[in-house]
C-alpha cells in the first residue's frame, strides 16, 4: 500500500505557471482587431447629470466610439440583483450600467470610449464634459436611515434597502431576565478588496451568428453567463463566458459587473473585439466593497457567565446600488449565524439594508461570518468582564458539546458536526496558556502592555443544498458538477462547474481522482472556466468548492469504479461479487496479479470491442450533486500582542490558528488558505478601510492610502488542526477559504482590547491605528506611569524602526 | 495609470540636459522616476517634456575625502546603503538609505531625485538635515552650493531653479574619536554612553503602513565625551512642510550627562521648535504628530547612545 495521495501535501500543479509568467490572463488576451475601453467615472458622490457633450471626445485621435447611458438605456437591461431575501422588502432599485440622469457614487459610470488603443481612450475621456448639478451625499449607514437625509432612490424611502428579522427563542424574556447584559456598538468599516488581478472584460460579438464571447475575470463563468443574457437580451446558448486564469477573488469576482456588459455593448456596436481592464485606481471604486457594518450588539447571560441571549440591530451598507449577491449577506451568511459554536437559547437579527453614496458593497472573504463572530467573540470578553471570569472560561462553559451527526441551533440551521471543546483545548495546550497569562501579569509590572485574544469560531459555508438557496431568494442553486472523462491512453481530464482561482483546485481535484481511482495525479487534467466546455456549475466563492465540486467529483469517480468492475468482471470471466479494487487494480478475489488497471479498463472502454451486454462505450461520468446541508468548519485562534502606549502601536507578536475542516485533501492548501484568511483579516482589525469625506470622495484611494497588509508585519502563524468530518458530503469534508478571515479580525481585536484594559481602554474603531490607540489611552485617561520605552519594534520594521 | 502625453529626450550631458531644460517648455527632468512618474501616471503632473538624466554616469558614485561624503544625485539608495565607505564614514547615512521603501525602490529611487521631490517626511529630507549637509546644484550659469537649511522652501518647493540641476549633495562624516567604526555602527549598544567618544548618529521613524513613506522620523547626532554631551544636532521630518533642526532640543541636551532622563527631558522641548504649522493627514493628525514626534526622538536618542530596552 502506498502513502494515501489524499491527505499528501503535494505542490501546486498550478504554480510553475503561475510564478514563472506563463499563465494567461484576461487583459493578456489579445484577440485580432482588439480595440480598447475606458470609463468615464462620476467624480461626485451624488449629482445630477444635466448635460454631457462628447463631441470633442469623439474627434480625439484614435476615437472609435463614444457611448453614453442614453445610448445603452433600453438596449442593456438594468443589472439584477440576484439574492432578493423574501419577507424582507428587498428595494431592487433599477441600476443601469451606465447612469443616465442621476449619479450616485464616486466611481459611477457616465460614458465609455473606445479607441484604438488604450492611451487614446484615456485621453479622449478628459475631453468629455459633463454638467454635475451635485446632490447631498449620505455614506454612513446608519445615518442614512434617518429623517431629512439624502435619498439615492426614489422607490427606497430612507434609503432602506431591506429590513430582515430572524429569531430563535424568545429574547425579550432573556434580556428582561438576564443577570448580566452586555452591550457594544461595533463599526465594520468599509473595506476594499485589492486582487493581485484587478478586474477586466473582452467581448466579441459575431453578427451573423449573434455569438458573444466574453473572456472575464469571474469566480462564477456560468453565473456571468446567465446575467449576461439577462441584461444584453441575447440568448444563454449564444453565450459563452471564459474565465482564464483569474488573479485571485476574495468575493469581489463574484458580481457581474456592468462595466461587463459595457463592454459587450461595445463589442456589439462595433463588430471589433473589445477590451477593458480596470486600472488600479479604478479598482478603489468600481470594484465592488465589503463589510460595512454599524451594529448595535447585546448579550444576556446569567451571573456565572452563561450566555442566555444575544440579539442586534444592523445597519449594513450597501453602497448605491445591490450588487449581484449582497442582501444575502448581512442576513443568511451573518444574522444566521448568531449562534456561533455556542449553545444560545434565543437570538435575534434585526437587520436593515441602507443605500449610501459609496462603492457597492459584495462578499468580501468571510461574507458575513466575519461581522457575526466578531459580535460574539466582543460580547463574550464584555461577559467575562463583567462576572469576572477569565473569557476562556466564559466560552467553554458555553461551548456547544462534541456531536457528530448534526445538531440543531436556536436559529433554525442544523450543524453538522463539531467539537468546539477539543479544538479549543488544542490551542490552549499549544500556547501554554496559563503561562501565557502569567506572562502578561509580569510584563504588566514592568510597564509591557501585552494583550492575549482567544476566539471560538463556526462558520457556515459549502454553499449548500439548492432547496436552501431558493428558500431564502438566491436567484440561482447551488449545486455543483463534474464529469469525469478518461481517454483511451488512461489519462484523465476532469470538468468542473466550479472556477478555482487561486484555491488550488487543479491539485486538490487530482488528488480526489487519484484517491478514488488510483490513476497518478500528472495523469490528470482539470478543465474548469469555459462555460462552453465545462458542465454547468455556480461557481466558486463561499468555501464552497471542494464541499461540494469535489462532491460532484467524488460521486463521478465512483460511478466510473462501478462501471470498472463491471467491465473487469466480464473481461476476467468471473462474477461481478467477485471483482475487488485495491490502489488502481481490478481483480479476481485472491488473484490480484492477473487484474486489469484502470488504464486497461479505460482503453477497454474506450476501444470497445470487448463490451458486456448493454454497457454502452467509453468511461465518462457526470455528476450533478445538490448537498443536502452547508459545513461548518470550526476552530479556535490566539493572538498575542504588544502596544506601545508612547505612540499607540501594535506590534502582533504571535497568531495560532486551529482549526477544523473535517479531512484535508492537501494540508499544504489547507495551511495557505489559513495563512491568507487570517492575514486578510489582520488587514481589518489593524490597518484597512475605506474612508470618505463628507462628499463622498474616497480618501483612500490607492495604495499610497489604503494599507493591505505587509508580509513582514506578521508573525509566523502558527497552524494546528483537529479532524471532524462532515457526514453531510461524500468526502466528509468542509470549506477552509475563509476560516481564517472570520476569526482573526477580532481575535486580535480583543488581544488589543486586552492589552489597554489596564490603561480603561474598553474599545476602539478599526482600522487600529497607532493614532487611535493612542488617543483611546489619552482619553481614558490611564497614562503610564513609566519612564522609557517598550515593545518598540526591533530588527523588523514594524511600520516603525530606527535606523541602527 | 495611464500618463498623458508627452515628449521625452534622453540627454548625453549635464550639461545638455541643462540647456534642454532651459529650451523646452514646461519641462522635467527624470531621474529615478519614483516620485513624477506615479503623480503622471495619476494625471497628476503632467509635463509636456521629459528629459531623462537616468543614463549620466558624472552624476553617479560615492567619494570621501576631507570629512565629507559627496554622493553624486542619480547614486540610488541601494548604492548608498551597500557602500563600504559610507557605512564607515557616516553609517547613519548608510543604515537610513537601507531603510527606505522596499529592495525594488531602493535599487530605483535616487538620492538627488528624492531631495528635489521634497516631501515634507522624506528621510533623506531629516537626515541631510540633522547631518548639516548641503545640496550642489548646475544651472546655464555654473555650479552652486546650498546650504540644507536653505534648500527646502516649502512642501515640495526647493531652490533649485527650474533651469538647474540637483547633481550632487555633500555630508560631513561622523567625527569620531579614539576608536574606530567598525561594523558596530559607532553605536555604544554594548557599552553604555560613557564608552562613546565622538559623534553618534540614530534615525527613528513611523513609516505610513500603506505606502511605507514616512509619517514622522526623528534623526539625532550626539557627540558625546565621558558620558556626557558636548553637542547635539536634532532634526524631524513630517512635521511642518520642510525638515527642521530642533534648536530647543539640542540646547537642552548640550552639557547634559546622557541618561534616559535627559534625554527624554530634552526631547520634550521639541514642541518649541515646530510652530503651529504642523501638517497632518487621515492616518496622523497634526495633533498626533505633535505628541508623537518627542517619542521618535527619544527613541533616536536612546539608541544612538545604547540605552534603548532590546
Amino acid at each position: 500500500m502506498t502513502t494515501r495521495i489524499f491527505g499528501s501535501g503535494i505542490r501546486r500543479r498550478e504554480d510553475p505557471r503561475l510564478i514563472t509568467g506563463q499563465a494567461s490572463y484576461t487583459d493578456d488576451i489579445k484577440p485580432a482587431g482588439l480595440v480598447h475601453a475606458a470609463i468615464l467615472r462620476s467624480p461626485h458622490g451624488h449629482a445630477r447629470i444635466n448635460s454631457i457633450d462628447t463631441s470633442a471626445a469623439a474627434a480625439a485621435p484614435g476615437v472609435i466610439a463614444v457611448y453614453t447611458g442614453a445610448d445603452t438605456e433600453g438596449v442593456l437591461n438594468p443589472m439584477p440583483c440576484a439574492w432578493v431575501i423574501p419577507d424582507s422588502d428587498v428595494k431592487a432599485v433599477a441600476y443601469p450600467p451606465i447612469a443616465k440622469d442621476v449619479v450616485r457614487y464616486v466611481g459611477d459610470a457616465v460614458a465609455v470610449v473606445v479607441a484604438e488603443d488604450r492611451y487614446q481612450a484615456e485621453d479622449a475621456l478628459e475631453l468629455i464634459n459633463v454638467d454635475y448639478e451635485p446632490l447631498p451625499t449620505v455614506i454612513n449607514p446608519e445615518a442614512a436611515m434617518q429623517e431629512g437625509t439624502p435619498q439615492l432612490h426614489e422607490d427606497a424611502p430612507n434609503n432602506q434597502a431591506f429590513h430582515w428579522v430572524a429569531a430563535g427563542g424568545d429574547t425579550d424574556d432573556a434580556f428582561a431576565n438576564a443577570d448580566v447584559v452586555v452591550r457594544d456598538t461595533i463599526i465594520q468599516q468599509k473595506l476594499i478588496p485589492n486582487p493581485m488581478e484587478p478586474r477586466s472584460a473582452i467581448a466579441t460579438y459575431v453578427p451573423a451568428m449573434g455569438e458573444l464571447t466574453i473572456w472575464n475575470t469571474t469566480q462564477n463563468p456560468h453565473i456571468a453567463r446567465f446575467v449576461t443574457c439577462l441584461v444584453t437580451g441575447i440568448p444563454e446558448h449564444k453565450i459563452r463566458v471564459i474565465a482564464p486564469e483569474v488573479g485571485g477573488g476574495f468575493g469581489a469576482k463574484i458580481a457581474v459587473y456592468a462595466w461587463d456588459m459595457v463592454t459587450a455593448f461595445c463589442a456589439m456596436k462595433l463588430g471589433r473585439p473589445v477590451k477593458w481592464t480596470e486600472t488600479r485606481s479604478e479598482n478603489f471604486v468600481s470594484t465592488t466593497h465589503g463589510r460595512d457594518h454599524v451594529e448595535y450588539v447585546e448579550m444576556a447571560a446569567n451571573s456565572d457567565g452563561r450566555v442566555t441571549g444575544v440579539r442586534s440591530v444592523v445597519y449594513a451598507g450597501m453602497g448605491a446600488y445591490l450588487s449581484t449577491a449582497a442582501p444575502g449577506i448581512p442576513t443568511i451568511l451573518h444574522g444566521l449565524m448568531y449562534s456561533g459554536p455556542y449553545d444560545i437559547a434565543n437570538i435575534k437579527a434585526d437587520i436593515y439594508g441602507v443605500f449610501t453614496n459609496s462603492t457597492p458593497v459584495e462578499a468580501y472573504r468571510g461574507a458575513g461570518r466575519p461581522e457575526a463572530t466578531f459580535l460574539l467573540e466582543r460580547l463574550m470578553d464584555l461577559v467575562a468582564a463583567e462576572v469576572g471570569k477569565d473569557p476562556v472560561e466564559v466560552r467553554r462553559m458555553n461551548l456547544i458539546p462534541k456531536f457528530e451527526n448534526g445538531h440543531d441551533v436556536a436559529i433554525g440551521l442544523t450543524y453538522d458536526s463539531g467539537d468546539y471543546e477539543g479544538v479549543l483545548n488544542v490551542a490552549l495546550e499549544h500556547v501554554n496558556y496559563d503561562q501565557l497569562r502569567h506572562d502578561q501579569a509580569h510584563g504588566r509590572e514592568h510597564g509591557r502592555l501585552t494583550g492575549i485574544g482567544v476566539s471560538c469560531y463556526c462558520e457556515i459555508c459549502g454553499l449548500g443544498p439548492s432547496q436552501v438557496a431558493g428558500a431564502v431568494g438566491f436567484g440561482g442553486g447551488l449545486w455543483e458538477s463534474a464529469t469525469v472523462r478518461f481517454y483511451a491512453t488512461g489519462k484523465v481530464n476532469v470538468f468542473i462547474g466550479t472556477s478555482p482561482h487561486g484555491q488550488g483546485e487543479e491539485t486538490t481535484f487530482a488528488q480526489i481522482m487519484s484517491d478514488e481511482l488510483g490513476v497518478p495525479v500528472d495523469d490528470v487534467e482539470v478543465v474548469h472556466g469555459d462555460t462552453d466546455t465545462t458542465p454547468m456549475g455556480w461557481g466558486t466563492y463561499g468555501s464552497r468548492t471542494t464541499v461540494v465540486g469535489g462532491g460532484a467529483l467524488a460521486l463521478s469517480a465512483r460511478k466510473i469504479k462501478d462501471k470498472a468492475i463491471t467491465l473487469a468482471a466480464h473481461l476476467l470471466e468471473a462474477a461481478e461479487a467477485d471483482i475487488e479494487y485495491e490502489d488502481g487494480n481490478f481483480f479476481v478475489r485472491g488473484a490480484p496479479d492477473n487484474g486489469k488497471s484502470i488504464q486497461e479498463i479505460a482503453l477497454m472502454a474506450n476501444v470497445a470491442w470487448n463490451m458486456p451486454e448493454g454497457m454502452e462505450p467509453g468511461l465518462e461520468a457526470t455528476t450533478f450533486y445538490d448537498p443536502p446541508n452547508f459545513s461548518y468548519p470550526f476552530g479556535a485562534h490566539v493572538a498575542v500582542v504588544n502596544v506601545d502606549p508612547d505612540n499607540g502601536h501594535i506590534v502582533l507578536e504571535r497568531y495560532v490558528a486551529v482549526d477544523d475542516c473535517g479531512p484535508q485533501i492537501n494540508p499544504m492548501i489547507v495551511e495557505g488558505q489559513v495563512h491568507g484568511g487570517v492575514v486578510q483579516g489582520a488587514g481589518q482589525a489593524l490597518w484597512e478601510g475605506a474612508v470618505y469625506d463628507d462628499n463622498g470622495q474616497l480618501l483612500t484611494g490607492s495604495m499610497l492610502d489604503y494599507a493591505l497588509p505587509r508580509a513582514h508585519l506578521v508573525p509566523d502563524i502558527e497552524t494546528l488542526s483537529t479532524v471532524t468530518p462532515s457526514p453531510h458530503n461524500p468526502l466528509g469534508v468542509k470549506g477552509i477559504g475563509e476560516t481564517g478571515t472570520i476569526a482573526s479580525t477580532v481575535t486580535i481585536y480583543n488581544a488589543v482590547i486586552d492589552a489597554l484594559r489596564p490603561l480603561g481602554v474598553t474599545r476602539l474603531e478599526m482600522p487600529l491605528t497607532p493614532e487611535r490607540v493612542w488617543r483611546a489611552i489619552q482619553e481614558a485617561g490611564g497614562h503610564h506611569g513609566h519612564g522609557h520605552s517598550h515593545g518598540h519594534g526591533h530588527g523588523h520594521d514594524h511600520g516603525h524602526d530606527h535606523g541602527h | 495609470m495611464y500618463t498623458p502625453d508627452f515628449h521625452y529626450h534622453k540627454a548625453g550631458s549635464v550639461a545638455e540636459a541643462i540647456e534642454m531644460l532651459g529650451h523646452h517648455e514646461d519641462s522635467r527632468l527624470l531621474a529615478g522616476g519614483h516620485s513624477l512618474l506615479p503623480l503622471m501616471r495619476l494625471r497628476l503632473a503632467r509635463p509636456a517634456t521629459l528629459i531623462d538624466i537616468g543614463g549620466l554616469d558624472e552624476l553617479r558614485g560615492i567619494r570621501v575625502h576631507e570629512g565629507h561624503i559627496h554622493i553624486g544625485a542619480l547614486t540610488t539608495h541601494g548604492e548608498i546603503a551597500r557602500s563600504h565607505d559610507v557605512q564607515h564614514a557616516n553609517p547613519l547615512v548608510a543604515e537610513v538609505a537601507g531603510g527606505i521603501g522596499d529592495p525594488q525602490v531602493r535599487n530605483r529611487g535616487t538620492i538627488g531625485g528624492n531631495l528635489a521631490h521634497a516631501d515634507p517626511a522624506s528621510d533623506w529630507g531629516t537626515i541631510i538635515t540633522v547631518m548639516d549637509g548641503s545640496v550642489e546644484v548646475q544651472g546655464p550659469s555654473g555650479s552652486r552650493t546650498i546650504a540644507i537649511g536653505d534648500f527646502f522652501q516649502g512642501a515640495f518647493a526647493t531652490a533649485v531653479a527650474d533651469d538647474e540641476i540637483v547633481t550632487g549633495i555633500r555630508v560631513p562624516t561622523l567625527v569620531r574619536q579614539g576608536h574606530g567604526h567598525g561594523h558596530d555602527h559607532g553605536h555604544g549598544h554594548d557599552h553604555g554612553a560613557e564608552s562613546i567618544n565622538g559623534e553618534v548618529g540614530e534615525y527613528a521613524k513611523m513609516s505610513h503602513p500603506a505606502s511605507f513613506y514616512p509619517v514622522i522620523g526623528g534623526a539625532v547626532v550626539i557627540n558625546a565625551e565621558g558620558g556626557r554631551c558636548v553637542s547635539a544636532r536634532v532634526a524631524v521630518g513630517g512635521l511642518v512642510p520642510t525638515p527642521r533642526r530642533a534648536p530647543s532640543v539640542e540646547a537642552a541636551l548640550a552639557g547634559q550627562e546622557l541618561t534616559a532622563g535627559n534625554l527624554e527631558a530634552a526631547a520634550n522641548q521639541l514642541a518649541n521648535d515646530l510652530g503651529d504649522e504642523i501638517i497632518g493627514d487621515i492616518f496622523a493628525s497634526a495633533d498626533y504628530r505633535r505628541a508623537i514626534a518627542p517619542v521618535e526622538v527619544k527613541h533616536a536618542m536612546l539608541h544612538a547612545i545604547g540605552l534603548a530596552h532590546h
